[in-house]
């Protein structure tokens, strides 16, 4: 533990985030590496200017993912629901239940079709299953909090969740995470791999959230948050959220050539 | 919008690590090769929580369009594979040379890097030590010879070493496609 005396308050920490604010350049679309407010960020970031390159075939393809590698049924995490799936999970999760769908693309607006999305997540009460987490909220013996699925042809995917809580962290005294989902993505090309977080709508812990803020665009920032779609919710089961995901990683078009 | 990347925070551990994740080919495949290295910050220190991910073509130069990563079935060469590093910030993929499709290019290993405290992914390359079409590389060639060796692995005994330096005086060089 780092002593309570070298430990910053919400109040420093916010500080640091409204100063570093004002020096949003627009149209700046991607998290500042070098976001001190973020204090694990100091000494893991890169503080050179990246290399700029033309990328190479290999680049400009991505790893292919199939039913051999991912089981329909890995898309609900909420599976002790249901009966006859022999999972090792007997009873339901506890928590509010929700639906999370969307459409992912490419930088020129094409379908990211049969692609791998995973997912990670605490539980309701904001407890992961990990080693290093110990803070004092229960396990859920009936949700493990991970999820993977192929992309439809149009590019959806869709899960079946819990909503996740927010939860303390130590990067300052009483620092709390949004409630947010962990999105692993693969797009049409290598280059395209993202890993981001996506937030529920009316968080009140976003304006204090190093992790967040280090998107200092507000419009940037926003492009992370689900919205409530009640088209989306299924009546006497679970609440729907919709999020659509832009992965770029190149300006070319990439032709097939093969 | 782009959709901007967070970091992938300290408890990726729970959902993406999978078993055989670093074997792209089985550790007793004739050709297999070990590539390996540690993860580390700017005060040279080894990071425990990061994960590394490589995408390469097969031996023969072409880029493989298998499935089958997650359940490796010991045979089928996809050309992607992932490891989270350990408690000493190593990792450590079983695969084979990537091939060049053309003779003239360099082959490489494409490489991404994750970790708590790194909000945003970054990639790079690991290129072969020695390779006959390094020198006539256009990202290589373009590179101080420091910045040059961040890029291109070392020989030992089982293959390859390539540490990756996310900040400090060894930084490695990491890419911006344009």
């Amino acid at each position: 533990m780092i002593s309570a005396v070298s430990t910053p308050t919400q109040a420093e920490i916010s500080d640091e985030i409204a100063r570093l604010a004002e020096t949003t350049a627009p149209g700046e679309a991607q998290p500042r590496i070098d976001y001190p407010p973020y204090r694990s960020s100091i000494l893991r970031h890169p503080t050179k200017d990246p290399r700029h390159v033309d990328p190479e075939t290999l680049e400009l393809t991505a790893p292919c993912f199939s039913q051999r590698d991912v089981h329909p049924l890995e898309a609900d995490l909420t599976i002790g629901a249901h009966a006859g799936t022999n999972s090792a999970y007997a009873g339901e999760p506890i928590g509010e239940r929700i639906t999370v769908t969307g459409r992912i693309v490419d930088g020129e607006g094409r379908p990211v079709a049969g692609q791998l999305v995973e997912i990670w997540q605490a539980n309701a009460a904001g407890r992961y299953i990990h080693k290093n987490e110990q803070h004092p909220a229960p396990l859920d013996p009936n949700f493990i909090g991970v999820g993977r699925c192929l992309t439809d042809a149009d590019g959806s995917y869709a899960f079946t969740t819990i909503k996740p809580g927010p939860y303390p962290w130590g990067n300052h005294r009483n620092a709390w995470r949004p409630a947010h989902i962990h999105f692993s993505l693969f797009g049409n090309a290598f280059t395209e791999r993202l890993i981001t977080q996506m937030y529920f709508p009316g968080d009140p812990l976003f304006a204090l959230d190093p992790i967040y803020q280090a998107i200092t665009d507000e419009k940037a920032r926003a492009a992370l948050l689900a919205t409530y779609d009640h088209d989306l919710t299924v009546p006497d089961y679970s609440m729907g959220y919709r999020w659509d995901i832009v992965l770029s990683g190149t300006n070319r078009t990439w032709m097939e050539t093969q | 919008m782009i959709t901007p990347g967070q970091t992938i925070g300290p408890f990726f551990g729970q959902g993406l690590p999978y078993a055989g994740g670093g074997e792209l080919v089985p550790p007793g495949h004739a050709d297999a090769i070990r590539l390996h290295g540690q993860v580390l910050d700017g005060a040279g220190v080894p990071i425990p929580d990061a994960l590394v991910e490589i995408w390469q073509t097969d031996a023969n130069g072409a880029v493989p369009r298998e499935t089958g990563s997650l359940h490796r079935d010991g045979w089928t060469f996809t050309g992607w594979g992932r490891c989270e590093t350990d408690r000493t910030g190593h990792y450590s993929f079983t695969t084979v040379l990537p091939g060049a499709a053309d003779e003239a290019k360099a082959p490489f290993f494409a490489v991404v890097v994750f970790a708590r405290g790194l909000l945003d992914k970054l990639l790079t390359r690991i290129y072969l030590p020695d390779h006959p079409a390094n020198d006539a590389d256009p990202l290589l060639s373009a590179l101080s010879a420091d910045e040059r060796a961040t890029l291109v692995a070392t020989a030992d005994a089982q293959g390859l070493v390539f540490d990756i330096h996310l900040q400090g005086e060894h930084e490695t060089v990491f890419l911006q496609h344009d």
